[in-house]
């Protein structure tokens, strides 16, 4: 493993998130690349954790929102609006 | 992510005076992002019917006092997601209270699986099973941070949005999407590395 200073990866990490959504500001994150370049961990740390994040983005993008119609009739009736429910193809 | 594109057009006035037409046309636009904020959050269908009735009849009601300060849509997120997290509170009687900000109680970001299981094929990472799992995983996450990571990760608002939601500071909405990323990447990490070759496995475990 490497031999470098281990604290400086916990320093890191609460900036991680912010990081992986492009929001950190450009000083941090050129102190995170460098750091990264060094440190095996935290570089696993940081593309399991963008991976995490990409992988329920996928999901959710390929399950857009929507109601089952059975759930939606009921809805549509709990709230007395039977008659604006769309007619069903 | 699916960011919510959706034109806010309804008319106020005709909405807030009772207009069933319009109230019927708000449910079409918004029953699918509160129905599937509240399938993620508690994980049964007949529950998330539930929270999906009252959010909708407590909208019904309370539109007459809405002032127009947040968006109509996260407005709609507010009442489902206080409800989301009343019935949970009321399922487990003995948790904290999820409203305060007990943030050492949240977990932390120290991450314990160091596997690089990223070079797993695609479907693998998204087969059915591995796609049930996610579910799962988020799940095991305290309720507030359930709540900030869907509102941000799978509903796709912004931090400020999330934390108007949630009624907390940005600050806080970050900390918690951080922990809860944190978190599940624990969770995923410990899935997929099962998964990978078993000859990257014997090295995982350094
Ligand atoms: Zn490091």
């Amino acid at each position: 493993m490497s031999k470098h200073e281990h604290k400086d990866c916990h320093h890191l990490l609460s900036s991680l998130s912010d990081y992986v959504d492009g929001a950190l500001e450009e000083q941090l994150c050129q102190e995170i690349e460098r750091h990264v370049s060094g440190c095996e961990d935290c570089r696993i740390v940081i593309d399991t954790l963008e991976k995490t994040i990409y992988l329920y983005h996928t999901s959710a993008a390929s399950e857009p929102p929507g109601v089952p119609e059975d759930v939606k009739e009921r809805l549509f009736k709990r709230l007395d609006l039977e008659d604006f429910l769309p007619k069903a193809s | 992510m699916n960011t919510i594109e959706t034109p806010e057009e309804f008319d106020l006035t005709a909405l807030q005076a009772g207009d069933r037409a319009e109230f019927a046309q708000l449910i079409e636009t918004y029953s699918g992002q509160v129905y599937r904020l509240a399938l993620k959050m508690l994980q049964n269908p007949q529950d998330a019917e539930d929270i999906l009735q009252e959010t909708f009849i407590k909208a019904y009601k309370a539109l007459p006092e809405f002032e127009g300060r947040s968006s109509l849509s996260t407005w709609l997120y507010r009442i489902a997601t206080n409800e989301a997290l009343m019935f949970l509170r009321k399922k487990q009687p003995v948790q904290v209270s999820v409203d305060e900000p007990l943030e050492n109680d949240e977990g932390d970001e120290r991450p314990r699986q160091i596997v690089d299981w990223c070079c797993l094929p695609e479907n693998e990472l998204m087969s059915t099973e591995a796609r049930a799992y996610l579910d799962l995983s988020i799940q095991e996450l305290p309720e507030s941070l359930r709540a900030v990571f869907l509102l941000r990760d799978i509903e796709g608002l912004s931090t400020r949005e999330t934390a108007e939601v949630l009624n907390i500071s940005e600050a806080a909405a970050k900390t918690r999407l951080s922990r809860a990323r944190f978190q599940l990447r624990e969770l995923l990490s410990a899935y997929y590395a099962e998964r990978l070759p078993s000859t990257a496995y014997a090295n995982a475990g350094k």
